[in-house]
């Protein structure tokens, strides 16, 4: 059973649970955060939204949360957690994944279609994912920022699972959308099974909203 | 007795800060200030607490910021100045 956790705020919750539960297929369900119990399923998806308002900083005050210390339990236990846009701020907060997510380059909230290029094979969300896939963003604090130690041991450990590039596959200043560090879009932790992305594969799995590809991306989650 | 911590959060020096930028060549540059070399901007949380003395107000505004991650230690700096409340 997947979790789907919603906090005041969140707003992608039930775009989330329609992916997973009415294409997918998938048994999920939608949590409100203060009923959270990490040993009641096998997954759990922290979805996008603006959780407390985006006071003091996007997701510090979900990070600080009961539901949040079940799901560095459930982490820990080796089960599949995703942050998607909000919910890798929030986990970036936890400190589950390293680095920080500031306010887009242009300062402006950035909302389009991008391209992603798979860059990490360590990642379990991405074991479906060709090389590239096309998805929407819609953010305003997703310039992922760390410190060149940190970028380092990212590079090393194989921990960068999606970067923004162009219609050629190129890793370009015009494709990066907030003026990421290394255009980086998603990453895992070191044991592969935390995930974190600005991009939005939720609301890319019918063809009628545009198309398919995150289907790749969250067909892993059972 | 009643103290005012004011916390002030800003980015840390590797970390661009674009509304600084902004701030500094859209509206200070280009309007009659081009002495105007760097503007950072930053975060100020006025705290009022109770305390014994004003090192203790600065203590626990300390451990406030570090416990809560009020500044992220990733990507942000911070300074207290704490001073009695009126």
């Amino acid at each position: 059973m997947i979790a789907v956790i919603r906090f005041p705020g969140s707003n992608c919750d039930m775009d989330m649970v329609h992916a997973l539960g009415d294409v997918l297929k998938r048994k999920v369900k939608l949590v409100w955060h203060r009923e959270f119990k990490g040993g009641e399923f096998d997954v759990v998806v922290l979805p996008g939204g603006f959780t407390y308002g985006d006071h003091l900083r996007a997701g510090i005050i979900a990070a600080f949360s009961p539901a949040m210390k079940e799901v560095r339990e459930m982490a820990k236990e080796g089960k599949p957690v995703l942050g998607v846009c909000n919910g890798f701020q929030i986990l970036t907060e936890t400190g589950m994944l390293p680095g920080s997510l500031l306010r887009n380059d242009g300062l402006n909230f950035v909302c389009k279609w991008i391209r992603l290029k798979k860059t990490g094979g360590r990642s379990l969300f991405a074991r479906k994912v060709e090389d590239f896939v096309s998805v929407p963003i819609a953010h305003n604090e997703g310039r992922y920022f760390i410190d060149e130690k940190g970028l380092r041991e990212l590079e090393q450990n194989d921990q960068i699972v999606f970067k923004y590039v162009d219609a050629g596959g190129n890793e370009t200043y015009e494709s990066n959308p907030n003026g990421s560090l290394s255009n980086i879009a998603g990453i895992c932790n070191p044991e592969g099974n935390v995930m974190g992305m600005m991009p939005h594969p939720e609301r890319a799995c019918e063809e009628i909203l545009g198309g398919k590809d995150g289907l790749k991306i969250l067909e892993v989650l059972k | 007795m009643k103290y005012i911590a004011e916390l002030i959060i800003e980015p840390k020096p590797a970390a661009k800060d674009p509304e600084g930028e902004t701030i500094k060549r859209d509206l200070m540059n280009k309007n009659g200030f081009a002495m105007v070399e760097s503007v950072r901007s930053a975060k100020l949380l006025k705290i009022t607490l109770e305390a014994k003395n004003e090192n203790e107000a600065r203590a626990i505004a300390e451990k406030m910021t570090n416990d809560l991650r009020l500044a992220n230690p990733v990507a942000q700096n911070y300074s207290i100045v704490v001073r009695p409340s009126k």
